[in-house]
């Protein structure tokens, strides 16, 4: 399964490199360090913020960075901090974009 | 010792709406050239290269046969926003190396162009319009640097007052602070006239030899520095937003090229494609301390000082991907040459262009001479 179809199934995963273990992000089926081929493995639900900024009267967009290799953009509800660590509590494929939610 | 590259020849057209067909488009700008300069022998240019994030396919040889050329290299180059020095950059390479003389490098898009998103870039999630990343950097550098929005509306106030001067122009009426700051929240950190907008535009240049250029009428303007670096492509791999990164390396290996330091230029056209860009973009270059540049661009507001953007860049002139680098290298070309009209910096030898793409991962600067 990719990580789209899993990210679908709204499972989170990180691609990592079989050959030298590298965290590959964006998600590749091979590594960018090495060109070993990835396989998932389960990501860590913890997340630091980075910076953010909101949608006029919407949620939060924030850069959050995972186990502190790689950053993605998430939504959240509630009003962010930037250094705060947060979970993220939803992932899902959402019209063909990842989407990850954080409080 | 690198071969010598001059900018010859160049065409452009208003901006604007329009709904029209990209080869159209592209045509514009290149009868404009050749309606402007009869002297050039078509059957000696043998190269054209399109400029575009259209999908439209083979524009190459279909400008080609449009414009009755027919060339030994028909390319078209995509790299988004910075498609347009992208091209520059390759014609220019065609003809150091020899594969080519002269080279008409024609750069076109339209407002519904698909250069604007990155679809591959799914680090960004649901956000992958360039509000989001042009929000992140305005709050960036807004709280690190203790800049409020008042301050920040000096860039779109000034770039739309000097717009007024070019008659190419997408935006034709100035805008006060005040106007900026009441203009209408696209987020929390971005107001409607701190943003480029995407529109129609078509921008053509020859470029030549040194061989070719002894036996031309025309002034030429030189191609003496040439720096470009890419970063990445994701707009989260980069691990700070200022200085941009991509842009002082780039910055650096032009001037390096050219020999020239930031004291030696004139004249700068640089990619605002948010407010923000602009003070970014001009501390990444070395042109102020980090933090400092918004005193430097009140200061160019006040006095009238057309230094920086003097076409309105991007937020006065308009953002037509494909054309955007090819009409800024058209406006420094017509400063070096003294050409400029109203917005005309006096006694400029030395101008930089600078263009960037995707949340600046990558940009190419390019210092001209006379």
């Amino acid at each position: 399964m990719s990580f789209d179809e899993r990210l679908g199934s709204k499972e989170f995963t990180v691609p990592t490199c079989t050959r030298c273990k590298k965290t590959v992000w964006p998600p590749s089926e091979y590594c960018s360090r090495c060109f070993g081929k990835t396989e998932p493995r389960r990501g860590s639900p913890k997340a630091r913020i980075i910076e953010f900024s909101k949608k006029n009267k919407g949620y939060y967009f924030c850069l959050v960075e995972v186990e502190e290799s790689f950053r993605i953009i998430a939504r959240s509800k509630q009003i962010p901090t930037v250094g705060k660590t947060v979970s993220i509590t939803e992932c899902k494929m959402d019209d063909g974009n990842h989407f990850f939610e954080i409080s | 010792m690198m071969p010598k590259v001059g900018i010859v020849a160049y065409g452009i057209t208003p901006f604007s709406n329009e709904d029209k067909r990209i080869e159209d488009l592209l045509l514009d700008s290149v009868a404009d050239l050749f309606l402007k300069n009869s002297w050039i022998d078509r059957d000696g240019i043998n190269g054209v290269v399109i400029s575009t994030n259209s999908n439209s396919k083979y524009l190459g040889p279909i400008v080609s046969e449009m414009a009755g050329i027919q060339p030994k290299v028909s390319v078209s180059i995509e790299n988004l926003c910075s498609s347009g020095t992208n091209s520059l950059v390759s014609a220019y390479s065609y003809i150091a190396s020899g594969l080519a003389d002269m080279v008409l490098v024609a750069g076109a898009e339209r407002p519904d162009s698909p250069g604007r998103i990155l679809d591959w870039d799914h680090s960004r999630g649901e956000f992958k319009h360039p509000i989001f990343w042009g929000s992140l950097f305005t709050k960036s550098y807004k709280s690190r640097f203790a800049v409020s929005e008042e301050k920040l509306a000096a860039v779109p106030a000034k770039n739309h007052k000097q717009a007024r001067s070019n008659p190419n122009s997408l935006s034709g009426k100035a805008c006060s602070v005040k106007e900026i700051l009441e203009s209408r929240q696209i987020t929390e950190d971005l107001r409607l006239l701190d943003c480029s907008r995407p529109c129609t535009g078509s921008a053509s240049v020859v470029l030549a030899s040194e061989k070719v250029i002894e036996d031309i009428p025309n002034e030429p303007v030189w191609i003496t520095g040439i720096g470009q670096k890419t970063t990445s492509a994701g707009f989260t791999k980069s691990d700070s937003f200022h200085p941009i990164e991509s842009t002082r390396h780039a910055s650096n290996s032009a001037l390096e090229m050219a020999k020239k330091d930031v004291k030696d230029i004139d004249v700068i056209e640089l990619h605002d494609a948010f407010s923000v860009c602009e003070p970014m973009a001009l501390e990444s270059m070395g042109f102020s301390g980090y933090g400092e540049s918004i005193g430097l661009i009140e200061e160019l507001h006040q006095t009238d000082n057309f230094k920086v953007n003097p076409r309105g860049g991007l937020i006065g002139a308009g953002h037509p991907l494909g054309a955007t680098g090819i009409a800024q290298t058209i406006e420094i070309v017509q400063q070096l040459n003294g050409r400029a009209g109203a917005r005309q910096i006096s006694d400029a030898d030395t101008g930089l262009v600078h263009n960037m793409s995707a949340a600046a991962t990558s940009s190419t600067v390019l210092v001209l001479e006379r």
